[in-house]
């Protein structure tokens, strides 16, 4: 069986979109499940994903927002109405990157977080490997990891209050700085 | 020469000031604060190839309370700042600073939210090297015209004004 069938088959209703592009195998899967998603993929033999290469957070503000292209008419042609392809996906993606020690065989488990509910529920009861990626995700992107046992910011300090990979903050900064405390 | 010889039994006459520089800048002991590529440059200037010690700074201190050089080599994150600023204000008077780099300098290339742009808003910088990175015989170049700064200090002069304003400010 490929892997793609193998997955399915592990995963069965769980999956909401599956794509491959070139050779790599990408699944979407709902958010509320994604404990149960992996923890199946990790314990059925037949996939066998024991090992988390890595976790991260993806933001598609503009991604999906409607590009305004003048496009040039050739006379005569009638004006094309764009279909309507309903509300556009949540911002924010959470990826986890998973590979088989087994077979030497790797997958890519996607799940999609709205703006105004970022909480995420944790992997590290599977992983321990997820405790830094997720803390550096919630730096980052300001995900809410779910009983997560140490969830603090990883690369900026505490007092920081942005979350600087998303895509309206300024490249520079909001002029941030960090102050010297004496205890 | 800051003294001058004369012929016979042997003594010495020379200004005090001349004396403590002479002194200063036969041994300005480096702290290296290597936080990045530039800090490889740095480990090469003061190993065997070129020798950062035949200029007096043979000792390499790893405590800033002994050193009297705080050589800033790569980029400074604005997490950072606060470690540097301690550092410095641990090193006992007269402490002088060298930053290496374009990092060091300016924030060079990472123009971003997490990088301090340039160490000289945070402590003084005595010497700036341009480079990234700069090679080690940049490094060499600005310790020598470091050397030429201190023999060119009034380091009793500066006390006496301490003093008098010390005293001016307890009236």
């Amino acid at each position: 069986m490929s892997l793609k069938e193998r997955v399915l088959n592990c995963l069965k209703d769980d999956v909401i979109a599956v794509t491959e592009h070139r050779g790599d195998l990408s699944v979407e899967v709902p958010r509320e499940k994604i404990v149960s998603v992996l923890t199946r993929l990790k314990d059925d033999p037949d996939t066998s994903f024991d090992f988390l290469s890595d976790l991260f957070g993806v933001d598609n503000l503009d991604l999906y927002k409607k590009k305004k292209k003048p496009k040039k008419k050739a006379e005569g042609e009638e004006e094309k109405v764009e279909e309507d392809k309903g509300p556009p996906p949540p911002r924010f993606e959470v990826i986890y990157l998973l590979l088989s020690l087994k077979t030497n065989e790797r997958l890519q488990v996607k799940i999609r977080v709205p703006e105004d509910d970022m909480t995420v529920d944790t992997v590290t009861c599977i992983w321990k490997a997820a405790d830094w990626p997720e803390r550096e995700a919630f730096d980052m992107f300001g995900f809410k990891f779910k009983g997560h046992y140490n969830l603090r910011r990883l690369l900026m300090w505490d007092e920081f209050e942005d979350h600087p990979l998303r895509k309206d903050y300024p490249l520079e900064g909001k002029g941030e700085v960090r102050h010297l405390k004496y205890e | 020469m800051a003294f001058q010889a004369y012929q016979g039994e042997g003594w010495l006459l020379t200004k005090a000031e001349q004396l403590i520089n002479w002194g200063r800048s036969r041994s300005p002991w480096p702290f290296p604060y290597g936080t990045a590529c530039c800090g490889i440059e740095l480990m090469a200037a003061l190993a065997s190839s070129y020798d950062m010690a035949r200029f007096g700074a043979e000792r390499v201190g790893f405590s800033p309370r002994q050193c009297d050089v705080l050589i800033e080599a790569g980029t400074i994150t604005k997490k950072m700042v606060p470690i540097l600023k301690t550092i410095y204000d641990q090193m006992a008077e007269p402490k002088w600073v060298i930053a290496v780099g374009a990092c060091a300098c300016t924030g060079g290339v990472f123009r971003t939210y997490s990088t301090q742009q340039g160490i000289g808003s945070i402590i003084p910088v005595d010497v700036y090297i341009p480079g990234c990175p700069p090679r080690p015989e940049g490094i060499l170049y600005a310790l020598l015209k470091l050397l030429d700064k201190i023999q060119e200090d009034h380091p009793l002069y500066k006390k006496r004004q301490e003093v008098a304003e010390a005293l001016e400010a307890t009236k």
